[in-house]
């Protein structure tokens, strides 16, 4: 018995997944409230802190693949800044994440009745990566002469006053893979203006050494830094002011519950194995 | 032919390397403008990679093809996909260059039926949309089942140094859904202080390295001792 556990046919291990994915989703077990973590609520505060009008840039480095984890922080974000009448520019080095980057922009911009090239701007993808930074600090109308719809980007009213990085008040990049040490290195050490991150959760313990120099001044850490992020949202609205039903839409948290019930079925499988095997280990 | 092979890259590497190098300690405009031509170029000449890639990759598909290799069936969507994306892109530069010089945006509903009231834009939009990101995120979800089986069969407490692992492990997964914090303020904390320590200095420890491993590949390259980007072998 204790061999045939310890060798269990993995489509039973694919099966409870299943399960463990599937229930939470569909009712509302492990429906549980969710507690911002410090790193969160700092970038957070930092949108909050920012007056009307302000330059926020934001980086969506991500393609499909990464897509569940990224974009309801992508979404939340943008509807933080919306919501505080921040102006956006959107941009992405991957080319596969262009069409989110604009999915999401679009989305969420018209839930605040919010205007191409007054409120955001969206310049697309482009080649370089660390060099195209290295242009958009010097000459960010050298480096993008047209926004992504071929707009001419001298001629947006948005970007009169943003010649370059240095004019951006803050910025973040959401990143899937490794975009955030370039924007670091090239970007806000040079042309000194602070940044945030998201990433997926598998990158965030990489991040830790930059968050202690400050050089990241918060990160949203895969799923569970979306969800903090839709908690802080949720208890930030004004006494009086109604949530849209879209706002309501909570990515994150909604995901919240089937991930409890996976990282619990994955915890429970690891400690009956381990039980199992000094068992095994104890009879030899 | 040994000086065009080898001898002109060679001076060419070693002279921009010690030029980019010296101009980072220069506070001059000129500092700043050879900086920004040479961005320039760097993306021009990213951009040829396409070109190398494209070829690179039609050329083992074909290859695959024409031999007959197992699995060359696959190969042929790889062309069915390319010339199916081209050409539905160059339509939707077409449309957004119409819409440019008639001043507004075309509203194009996707050929495939309007099944879905938010279904708008060009068809290129509907193929990103509903194939690539829903097979990008279906390949990816994948991993998920094949993690929880991995770690019920190799998360096991061997040694002293498997068991610390597997501990942060546990208390890392706990802590990272709301269930951790409900059970207590402890776990999220401990998880936080794992993350913040011992973590962080592995991390930096290893951060650290790559970047001095990073600069001595440079000083190789410049100095012209690592000759591996040249290619060749002759």
């Amino acid at each position: 018995m204790i061999k045939f556990l310890l060798n269990i046919d993995r489509r039973i291990i694919f099966i409870l997944v299943l399960l463990a994915l599937i229930i939470p989703l569909k009712s509302q077990i492990f429906n549980m409230p969710v507690k911002p973590t410090s790193t969160v609520e700092k970038i957070y505060k930092k949108i909050e802190s920012l007056s009307q009008g302000s330059i926020f840039l934001l980086s969506s480095d991500y393609d499909p693949q990464s897509r569940a984890e990224l974009y309801p922080m992508h979404i939340a974000l943008l509807r933080h800044c919306f919501r505080k009448n921040i102006k956006v520019i959107s941009m992405t080095h991957w080319i596969y994440g262009v069409g989110i980057a604009e999915e999401a922009l679009k989305k969420a911009s018209a839930e605040y009745n919010k205007k191409d090239g007054e409120d955001y701007v969206f310049l697309g993808w482009k080649p370089g990566f660390a060099m195209l930074i290295i242009g958009m600090g010097q000459d960010l109308y050298s480096a993008y002469p047209t926004d992504y719809y071929g707009k001419n980007t001298r001629d947006i009213p948005m970007l009169k006053n943003v010649a370059s990085l240095r004019d951006i008040d803050y910025m973040i990049d959401l990143a899937a893979g490794a975009t955030i040490e370039p924007w670091i290195i090239y970007g806000s050490d040079v042309y000194k203006f602070e940044m945030g991150a998201g990433c997926t959760a598998i990158s965030a313990p990489d991040m830790y050494p930059f968050m202690q120099t400050k050089q990241l001044n918060g990160l949203l850490g895969g799923m569970k830094g979306a969800a903090d992020y839709e908690t802080l949202l949720e208890k930030g609205t004004l006494v009086g002011e109604n949530l849209t039903l879209e706002e309501k839409t909570n990515l994150a948290r909604e995901a919240m519950r089937p991930l409890t019930a996976v990282h619990l079925l994955i915890i429970i499988l690891v400690i009956m194995c381990n039980i199992l095997y000094l068992l095994t280990r104890e009879k030899k | 032919m040994n000086i065009f092979r080898r001898t002109i890259p060679l001076i060419i590497a070693f002279c921009l390397g010690i030029v980019m190098i010296f101009r980072y300690y220069v506070p001059h405009q000129s500092a700043e403008d050879l900086l920004t031509k040479y961005g320039e170029w760097v993306r021009i000449i990213g951009g040829f990679s396409i070109v190398l890639g494209l070829y690179s990759l039609f050329f083992t598909h074909y290859t695959k093809i024409k031999r007959g290799m197992p699995g060359w069936g696959y190969s042929i969507f790889v062309f069915i996909g390319f010339a199916v994306m081209v050409f539905l892109g160059l339509i939707k530069e077409f449309e957004t260059f119409l819409s440019i010089i008639s001043g507004k945006l075309i509203d194009v509903t996707s050929p495939f039926g309007s099944w879905e009231k938010s279904l708008t834009g060009t068809s290129y939009d509907w193929i990103y949309q509903y194939i690539f990101n829903a097979c990008g995120a279906t390949m990816f979800s994948i991993l998920a089942f094949y993690i929880a089986s991995a770690a019920y069969r190799t998360f096991r407490i061997r040694s002293v140094e498997a068991t610390i692992l597997l501990l942060a492990a546990v208390i890392i997964m706990i802590a990272r859904v709301p269930i951790g914090g409900l059970i207590s303020h402890w776990i999220p904390d401990l998880a936080d202080w794992i993350m913040e320590v011992p973590n962080l200095a592995a991390k930096r420890g290893v951060l650290l390295g790559m970047c001095l491993g990073s600069i001595s590949t440079a000083l190789r390259i410049i100095f012209g001792i690592e000759r591996g980007y040249l290619g060749g072998g002759e």
